[in-house]
């Protein structure tokens, strides 16, 4: 990928999420500077933003075949992929955390300064989160095998759908006694926390 | 449930324009929300149409299992008229988002419009507590409350170490919002407001016009809010925001000492000009209004205006926004004779009072 100012290879890639749509930017050393300096002048206390992202972006992007390769990855729960989030600024379903959250670390840091949550819980027991963002994966599999008149597949499919929805606490419903989650042998924290400890 | 008739909204004035509460001669309201996903559904923007009716589903069953919301009134936001979906933007209840999306989407809210909760917004659900004056801390306590019995009933998309997790990473975390809403002319014009944005930018926090996001700051109305909502608890994001507002409220008093003391005719003549025009006028556009009664607002706080209160301005401030002056006349109006509309709703209320004697008694 080339400089979108010069001729030279774009080393450093810039999702501006400040304007009303996110803007996607190609620069490589040089112009980048230029492009931080003057966003300086206008805004006062965004430029340290980017810096912040842009240091983020280098440790985890390095070259484009790189970040060429991050843009492909996909989330198993929606679909939806690196490329889409970096232009879209918005993730596509809760599992995105988890899944891209090596790469989102560094611009939640650049964000909020923080990457921890210090604020309220929900409050009782945590539902089990992978098995509510399932969830979403098996109503995207039931569409299409809907699509593609499979039924067999989709009634498959449809019961487990409600099998997860009957569960009691993780479900809608009041919680009239203490029922207990159902047998899940990996407690929500288990997947997601393997990533991103720098 | 039970649906109010929108019309009937239309007479009373809703809770953020009351004007009573502490310091409400300079704050107008004080605002909390939280941005809520259930985490079986993707976000708004990946959502199949049948997943934003079952998310609509889900959140009606919820809120109508609720003892205490047994009287909320629930709007079906896609099937109302583009008028009424103006009308709920104007006073505050739904969001220019909710107005415009497309697709299932709706809003539940309380008699007394103190509280909002809206469904298919940019995330699942946004709910949003609006206080007069400045009143931060119970309208924590009450939206806090509201956010406990939902996830009674439902499942939250919540991280162990990224928190409520929403739509955009910009607010994930608490998913909360606290804006306080605040009129400055003296600021304004003693061109000293741009300073004030400077310090609050590096104190980070965000400075945004009457209507939120992108708006312009109309009739000298500025909401004050807090950038960031991750790394730190909802009663310190509450204390950033409440700690800066007397501040502020203080250099806005100074600069209204200031002009009174330095340039009293010229403010006495500018506000009187103001209100000459208002109660004169036979054509006003809703900008030139806001613009005016801004004058006005002030002129009666610093006694330069006699016989006129502070909430029949709050009034005037909403009931001459387009969607409201329709509602209040009964008919739809293209923007020329909604101008001509507003000048005669103007004069009635406040010319009436004594005879024009506010005016000339000078």
């Amino acid at each position: 990928m080339k400089c979108q100012q010069c001729e030279k290879p774009a080393t450093f890639h810039i999702t501006e999420l400040t304007g009303s749509a996110p803007q996607e930017l190609h620069f490589c050393e040089g112009c980048a500077k230029t492009y931080l300096l003057q966003n300086d002048g206008s805004e006062p206390g965004d430029s340290s933003e980017i810096v912040k992202v842009l240091g983020g972006q280098v440790k985890l992007g390095k070259a484009a075949e790189e970040l060429a390769k991050l843009d492909q990855r996909a989330c198993p729960k929606c679909g939806m992929t690196f490329y889409e989030f970096r232009n879209q600024g918005r993730l596509g379903c809760p599992h995105d955390y988890s899944f891209f959250e090596r790469e989102l670390v560094p611009l939640i840091m650049n964000i909020h300064g923080e990457a921890k949550h210090v604020g309220k819980r929900p409050r009782g027991e945590a539902p089990d989160i992978d098995a509510q963002t399932e969830l979403i994966r098996l109503r995207k599999e039931l569409d299409e095998a809907v699509k593609k008149e499979k039924y067999e597949r989709a009634s498959q499919l449809r019961d487990e759908i409600r099998l997860i929805q009957q569960r009691p606490l993780a479900a809608a419903g009041d919680k009239s006694a203490a029922d207990l989650p159902p047998q899940s042998s990996a407690p929500n924290e288990g997947e997601t926390g393997s990533s991103a400890e720098d | 449930m039970i649906s109010i008739k929108l019309d009937e909204l239309a007479t009373r004035c809703g809770e953020w324009l009351r004007g009573q509460g502490p310091q409400s001669e300079i704050v107008i309201s004080s605002r909390i929300r939280l941005a809520r996903n259930l985490a079986s559904f993707p976000f708004i923007r990946r959502c199949s149409d049948s997943d934003r009716v079952a998310i609509d589903k889900t959140f009606r069953e919820a809120i109508g299992s609720v003892p205490a919301w047994k009287d909320l009134a629930y709007y079906n936001v896609a099937e109302l008229p583009q008028i009424d979906r103006q009308f709920l933007v104007e006073r505050q209840l739904i969001s220019r988002e909710l107005c415009e999306a497309q697709g299932a989407r709706s809003v539940f809210l309380d008699a007394q419009e103190t509280y909002s909760l809206m469904i298919n917004e940019e995330d699942h659900l946004r709910m949003q507590v609006m206080h007069s004056g400045l009143d931060l801390e119970s309208a924590w306590d009450q939206i806090s409350q509201m956010d406990d019995w939902l996830a009674d009933r439902v499942s939250f998309a919540f991280h162990n170490r990224l928190g409520y997790l929403t739509a955009c990473p910009t607010n994930v975390g608490t998913g909360m919002r606290v804006s306080v809403m605040l009129h400055l002319p003296a600021l304004v014009i003693t061109q000293q407001i741009e300073k004030v944005f400077r310090s609050l930018a590096k104190m980070g926090l965000a400075v945004r016009g009457l209507y939120g996001e992108g708006s312009q700051a109309m009739g000298d109305f500025y909401q004050i809010s807090n950038q960031i909502t991750l790394g730190r608890s909802e009663e310190d994001l509450i204390k950033q925001v409440a700690e800066v507002i007397p501040v502020i409220i203080d250099y806005e008093n100074q600069s209204r000492a200031f002009l009174i003391k330095e340039s009293r005719k010229d403010l006495h003549d500018r506000v009187s000009r103001a209100f000459g025009i208002l109660c004169t006028a036979q054509t006003i556009s809703s900008e030139e209004t806001l613009h005016l009664l801004s004058s006005v607002r002030m002129g009666i706080y610093l006694g330069l205006i006699k016989d006129l209160e502070i909430p029949t301005i709050n009034k005037l401030f909403i009931h001459t926004q387009p969607a409201h002056l329709q509602k209040l006349r009964g008919v739809p109006l293209e923007t020329a004779d909604r101008n001509v509309e507003r000048a005669i709703y103007l004069q009635d209320h406040l010319r009436r009072r004594d005879n024009g004697g506010a005016m000339g008694q000078n």
